[in-house]
């Protein structure tokens, strides 16, 4: 049994179907062009962007710990949906336009991970710390879910 | 068109520790250059830059969160990160200043003054 599922960044990151027709096309022009000047596109289009997470567990918390670089504290979204952590966000652009990318390999743009926890957790237990582009999401688990000492009298 | 900050993936040192090399990117503007480069992990301290030989190299020492707990999952990687990028020689090194906000490092790479571009007035 698979208590961890991975899943794959949004949909939306990918270029829709209608899109490939145009492949041919694509094609020619990527080898008419110089490579550079396709390059911050194409990494973009087959990458996205799935933040690392890591998991830890202790008797009473489950912690994810995310690597999300250069995100404003208030672009962070956690949410909890029966059983299932999701974090979302928006990676915004710091550049005001005038400027020209010379060659960008930085995701820019929404971005959305979710993993399914090992145990119930407590969903008004959650707190989050986001410090050197590292949030850490604490969250408490269920009473039931904790691990239990049971005293049994045997007489 | 014309390489600017260019990468040098060929370099000895990197042989003797292990390191990642964090995804970055390079902006122009009529002044200069932004390079950016995402470290997560790392603060003011484990931020070693330097310029030699036109060779900026940029070393990021991550200080992880200590968690208490199991490791059940892992998607990071534990090593620093470390990347050397070859410097224009329009770049000022003198006049490169950083700095660091939520494990992304931002440079600022000015051209130096003869090579901006200038408007010259015709009295």
């Amino acid at each position: 049994m698979s208590l961890i599922r991975y899943q794959a960044p949004e949909l939306s990151n990918w270029p829709t179907f209608g899109r490939l027709s145009n492949l041919r096309d694509e094609l020619d022009t990527l080898f008419e062009l110089p490579f550079w000047s396709n390059f911050g596109r194409q990494t973009q289009l087959f990458s996205g962007w799935t933040p690392a997470l890591d998991l830890y567990q202790n008797n009473d918390n489950v912690i994810a710990v995310v690597e999300l670089p250069g995100m404003r504290k208030e672009d962070i979204e956690i949410s909890l949906h029966d059983g299932m952590l999701t974090i979302a966000g928006e990676r915004k652009t710091e550049t005001q336009g005038g400027e020209k990318a010379e060659r960008s390999e930085r995701y820019i743009g929404k971005f959305r991970r979710s993993i399914t926890l090992p145990t119930r957790v407590d969903a008004n237990k959650v707190s989050a710390t986001y410090k050197d582009g590292i949030l850490t999401v604490t969250l408490s688990k269920a009473e039931e879910a904790k691990p239990k000492q049971i005293q049994v009298n045997v007489s | 068109m014309n390489t600017t900050v260019r990468e040098n993936r060929n370099d000895e040192r990197a042989q003797m520790e292990q390191f990642v090399a964090p995804v970055s990117s390079v902006i122009e503007d009529g002044d200069g250059y932004m390079l950016q480069v995402e470290m997560p992990g790392v603060n003011k301290e484990g931020l070693e830059i330097s310029v030699e030989n036109n060779e900026l190299t940029i070393l990021g020492r991550r200080s992880l969160p200590t968690i208490d707990g199991a490791l059940i999952h892992r998607e990071s990687r534990p090593e620093n990160f470390r990347r050397t990028f070859e410097l224009d020689p329009s770049i000022d090194t003198g006049k490169i200043s950083a700095k660091i906000e939520q494990g992304v490092v931002t440079l600022t790479l000015p051209k130096a003054e003869q090579v901006k571009p200038r408007k010259i007035t015709v009295n």
